[in-house]
């Protein structure tokens, strides 16, 4: 049942292939189309912090279940540079590369849970859930 | 030896390439075999088996013009990469045995047939797989090209207003070709209006509303105003959750409220007319 599927980020046209990948997954879990336009902006977002940020790394997309709850849940992982400030990147209009500063917390609006661990120089998981209501 | 060779494999090619066949209709996950029509199957099977034998009798330029026809077609069979070395192997054991039975290689000329064939399969599958890939990177920058092709063009639609109709994901590259297709086509259209259609946009993300947002602000220093039609509402919805703030833009949720805003905007209606 908890089938994990992966894309590897490496270039700008993996963040399609991952985003496609989850919202076929929201598909088959059951989410509308408004829950599957949010899982998949949340991915598109994290594939492009991993592409801009780390270079490389892993979008991976299962789906869960606890306690009679439904739902999806995605781990972006890479061993980039890491997060200095985590604080920081969770404000809104917070940006490093000259964008809007809206991803990270934009993502943790469009889902239901949202857990990041980053070390600077080893790299950074977060970790997002989105649960079928 | 190699004419012995060349000779004994050319007398018996039918069979060579029946067993050949009957060895890769055995092969897991690949349907070519089994599906295509037999004239086909035996018709592509024994350009292959030409293909193979060639390049132990024939100059290596003309080998490679060959090659490339093959390969070409294979690709269009779909074959994959995995499968034609696959091929080439099972070909390669199907003539040994063949000669084996044959008793043309026996124990005494076993080590020198083994060097002719090391020499005559791995250049050939070198440059198959090479001629392949080339194939493969030819079809991969043709559809890139054709790509760009379906990128924003500004239509212009009234006299000062334009419409430029967004479709698919907006990558980077496209995002400076949209860019720069919106600012030539105001200046060249006069345009007083533009209406950015992102209703064939999957997905509008933060870096999506980044270029919107940019792509607006230029268009203002060129002394035109932008709106952005077709928001979907499950998009509306995720750039709340985002928080892109589009303040500073008229934003429509059909082409058609749009269009009647523009109008409103360049001091214009439709009006229906009586019929005479």
């Amino acid at each position: 049942m908890n089938f994990r599927s992966s894309v590897e980020i490496i270039t700008e046209w993996d963040i399609v292939a991952a985003r496609q990948l989850g919202r076929n997954e929201a598909k088959k879990a059951g989410f509308g189309t408004v829950d599957q336009a949010r899982i998949t902006t949340a991915i598109s977002e994290l594939a492009r912090n991993i592409y801009l940020y780390a270079g490389k790394g892993k979008i991976e997309i299962e789906r869960v279940s606890e306690g009679g709850a439904f739902g999806i849940k995605i781990i972006a992982s890479d061993e980039g540079p890491g997060i200095p400030d985590l604080r920081k990147v969770m404000e809104d209009g917070f940006s490093t590369s000259g964008g809007l500063g809206a991803g990270m917390p934009g993502v943790k609006r469009l889902m239901d849970e949202f857990k990041v661990s980053s070390e600077p120089g080893v790299g950074t998981i977060i970790t997002t859930k989105k649960w079928l209501h | 030896m190699n004419k012995i060779m060349v000779e004994g494999i050319n007398k018996n090619m039918d069979e060579i390439i029946e067993r050949w066949i009957t060895r890769m209709k055995e092969e897991k996950g690949e349907r070519f075999f089994h599906f295509m029509p037999d004239h086909l199957v035996e018709k592509t099977s024994r350009e292959f088996a030409v293909l193979m034998t060639s390049n132990i009798n024939e100059s290596s330029a003309a080998n490679t013009e060959r090659i490339s026809d093959f390969t070409e077609k294979v690709v269009r069979f779909g074959w994959a990469i995995k499968f034609v070395n696959k091929a080439i192997d099972n070909f390669s054991d199907v003539v040994y045995e063949f000669l084996e039975e044959k008793e043309i290689i026996n124990e005494s000329n076993l080590r020198t047939f083994n060097l002719i064939f090391r020499n005559w399969i791995n250049p050939l599958r070198e440059s198959i797989i090479d001629a392949y890939s080339t194939e493969w990177e030819r079809t991969v920058s043709l559809q890139k090209i054709a790509l760009q092709e379906l990128s924003a063009s500004l239509i212009p639609v009234f006299e000062k207003i334009s419409v430029m109709p967004l479709v698919g994901t907006i990558d980077t590259e496209r995002a400076k070709l949209i860019m720069e297709n919106l600012l030539e086509g105001v200046v060249s259209q006069r345009a007083e209006v533009v209406l950015l259609d992102i209703t064939g946009v999957p997905v509008v993300d933060t870096m999506v509303a980044h270029h919107i947002i940019q792509a607006a602000e230029a268009v203002r220093l060129v002394g035109a105003k932008c709106m952005l039609v077709g928001i979907r509402p499950e998009i509306a919805q995720t750039i709340v959750a985002l928080g892109i703030d589009l303040h500073e833009f008229t934003t429509k949720s059909t082409l058609q409220r749009g269009m009647q805003a523009a109008l409103g905007m360049t001091n214009r209606a439709i009006v229906e007319v009586e019929a005479n």
